[in-house]
C-alpha cells in the first residue's frame, strides 16, 4: 500500500499547487508566540494495544494556509465569537435575574474546566458534557431558556470556556461512575453504521493520514472544539460534527445532546487525553 | 376480469423473455470466494457509463477510495483502497462482479461498501439526509450500473 499511497500523494500535490504536504506534518503549534500546544502525545493507557503510534490533533492534517490561521488570535476567525460570548456571559437572563457572571465572576474562573469534560455529575447521576452543564446552569440557576444544543450561542460560550484552558492537557476521567457511559461510547465508535457500513474507527483509526477523495483524514479528535470551519464559516460543535460524520455513512444520525452522542463524546475525548485543549481551533 | 388477467400474464411473459428481470440483491449467487459468475442483468455492460458511475460523487464515488489512472480527468482520487490500475490482470470478470456487488464476501471486514445489498444495516438512513428511510432501501448501484462498472474494470489490463 505504501507505493500506492505515495503516488496518490504525489498526484494530489501536482493537482493542487500550494498544498505543501499531505501527511501529518511535524510543524509546531505555538499560539500568539507564547502558548505552546501539545499536538502529538503518547497513546493514553486505554489505547495502548491499538495499532497507532501516537495521538495527534487535527491541526497536523490541515494545509499550511489553514494551520497558520490558528497561530495568532488576530487571524483566528473563531475569536470573534469569543467576544460575542463575553457579552453573553455578562447578560442577565431568565426569572432569577442572573448572568453567568453573577455566580462565576469572570470567565477566567473557568480555567481547567474544558479539559475535564465530559464529566460525571454526582448530583445529577449522569455524565455531563460542557454543553449540558451550560444549559443546566441556564435552566436551574438562571431560570433561562436552554441554548440550542448545537446552536451559535452554545458554540460561542463553549469557545469562551475552552479558551480559558488553552494549552492545558485534556484529562477526562473514564473510570468510576463514568465507566459505563465510556464503554457505551466505545461501542458506538466501533459500530459500522448506515448503508455504507462505516465506523468512526474505519476512517479515523484505520485511515488517518489517507485521502478520502479531497479530504485528508485526521484522527477525528475533539480537543480543538469548538472549531471554526472555513467550509461553513462558523463555529462548529462536537455533536454537530458527529452528526455530519454519521450522516455521511448514509445512516440515520443520533440526536445532538442525546445519550448516544454524550457517550460517544466522552469516549472520543478520552482518545485525546494528553493533547492540549486547543479551541477555538481552525479547520477546513 | 378474467380476460384482463390472462392478458396481463401474457404481456409479462412476453416482456420477460425479451429482457429478463435483473437478479434481485437477495438472489445474487456468490461462490465460496465471493465471485458472481452470472451477469445481474443478462445485458452487456457499457464501459463508458461504468467509468462515469465510478467517478461521479453522487453515484458510485469509487475514486473517493481508489486511484485509477484511466479516470484521471476527474480530480481527487483517494488512497483508502488499492489502485485499480491493472485490476483485470488480478481478478476475473466473475470475481470483479462479486467485489463490486458485495466486497465483504471477498474481503471479510473490508471498508469497501456493498453496492448491491439492501438489508442487514445498522441504522440505515434515507440517503445522505441523516433521517430514517421512508421505505425499503435501493441498492447503492442498480444491477445495470454494476454491469457497466464491471465492463469498464475488465478493460483495465496492464499485461
Ligand atoms: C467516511 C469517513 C468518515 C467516518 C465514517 C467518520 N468520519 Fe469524522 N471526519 C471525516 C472527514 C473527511 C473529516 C474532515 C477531515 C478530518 O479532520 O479528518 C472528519 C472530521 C471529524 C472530526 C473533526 C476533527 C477536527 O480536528 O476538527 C471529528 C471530531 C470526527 N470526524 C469524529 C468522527 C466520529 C466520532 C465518527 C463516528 C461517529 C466519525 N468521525 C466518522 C470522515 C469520517
Ligand atoms: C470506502 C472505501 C471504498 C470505496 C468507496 C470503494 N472501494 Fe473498492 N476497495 C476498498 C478497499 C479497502 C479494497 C481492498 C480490500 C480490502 O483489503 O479490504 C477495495 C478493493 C477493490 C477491488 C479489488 C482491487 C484489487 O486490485 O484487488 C475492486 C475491483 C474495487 N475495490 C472496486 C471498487 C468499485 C468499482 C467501487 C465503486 C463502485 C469501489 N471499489 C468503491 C475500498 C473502497
Amino acid at each position: 500500500m505504501k507505493f500506492n499511497a505515495m503516488t496518490a500523494v504525489a498526484a494530489v500535490m501536482l493537482a493542487v499547487p500550494g498544498v505543501a504536504s499531505a501527511g501529518p506534518d511535524d510543524d509546531k503549534l505555538i499560539i500568539n508566540g507564547e502558548t505552546e500546544i501539545v499536538t502529538k502525545a503518547p497513546l493514553p493507557a486505554h489505547m495502548e494495544d491499538l495499532n497507532m503510534d501516537m495521538i495527534m490533533s487535527g491541526w497536523h492534517f490541515r494545509s499550511d494556509e489553514t494551520q497558520v490561521l490558528e497561530m495568532d488570535d488576530f487571524d483566528n476567525p473563531g475569536m470573534v465569537f469569543v467576544e460575542i460570548a463575553q457579552e453573553q456571559w455578562d447578560t442577565v437572563e431568565g426569572s432569577e435575574g442572573k448572568s453567568c457572571a453573577s455566580c462565576h465572576e469572570g470567565p477566567e474562573s473557568m480555567t481547567g474546566v474544558r479539559a475535564v469534560y465530559p464529566k460525571w455529575n454526582e448530583d445529577a447521576g449522569e455524565v455531563r458534557t460542557l454543553a449540558m452543564q451550560i444549559n443546566a446552569c441556564r435552566e436551574e440557576n438562571m431560570g433561562a431558556e436552554p441554548y440550542e444544543y448545537t446552536g451559535g450561542q452554545m458554540a460561542n460560550m463553549e469557545a469562551l470556556i475552552a479558551l480559558q484552558s488553552r494549552g492545558m492537557p485534556v484529562n477526562v476521567a473514564i473510570d468510576g461512575p463514568a465507566k459505563e457511559t465510556w464503554e457505551k461510547g466505545k461501542e458506538i465508535y466501533y459500530t459500522r453504521y448506515g448503508q455504507l457500513e462505516l465506523s468512526c474507527a474505519n476512517c479515523h483509526e484505520d485511515n488517518y493520514g489517507n485521502m478520502i477523495r479531497a479530504d485528508h483524514l485526521s484522527q477525528g479528535q475533539v480537543n480543538g472544539f469548538p472549531t471554526y470551519r472555513l467550509k461553513n464559516t462558523k463555529l462548529n460543535t462536537v455533536h454537530g460534527r458527529f452528526k455530519g460524520c454519521v450522516r455521511d455513512t448514509r445512516a440515520e444520525t443520533f440526536t445532538p445532546g442525546g445519550e448516544e452522542f454524550v457517550a460517544l463524546e466522552l469516549y472520543v475525548a478520552s482518545r485525546g487525553n494528553g493533547l492540549s485543549v486547543e479551541g477555538p481551533s481552525v479547520r477546513n | 376480469m378474467k380476460l384482463s388477467t390472462t392478458l396481463l400474464a401474457a404481456t409479462v411473459l412476453a416482456a420477460s423473455s425479451a429482457m429478463a428481470e435483473p437478479v434481485a440483491p437477495a438472489d445474487v449467487q456468490f461462490d465460496e470466494y465471493g465471485a458472481v459468475a452470472e451477469s445481474l442483468t443478462g445485458q452487456p455492460g457499457d464501459p463508458e457509463n461504468g467509468a462515469m458511475v465510478m467517478k461521479t460523487k453522487s453515484i458510485g464515488n469509487c475514486i473517493s477510495c481508489h486511484e485509477i489512472t484511466a479516470l484521471n480527468d476527474a480530480p481527487f482520487h483517494g488512497e483508502i483502497g488499492p489502485t485499480l490500475d491493472g485490476v483485470a490482470d488480478r481478478w476475473s470478470e466473475a470475481e470483479i462482479r462479486g467485489i463490486v456487488s458485495n466486497a465483504k464476501n471477498t474481503y471479510p471486514g473490508t471498508m469497501m461498501p456493498a453496492y448491491y445489498k439492501v438489508d442487514g444495516f445498522v441504522r440505515p438512513g434515507n440517503a445522505y439526509t441523516g433521517k430514517a428511510p421512508e421505505g425499503p432501501l435501493d441498492p447503492l448501484l442498480s444491477a445495470q450500473q454494476i454491469e457497466d462498472v464491471v465492463a469498464f474494470l475488465v478493460t483495465l489490463k496492464e499485461q
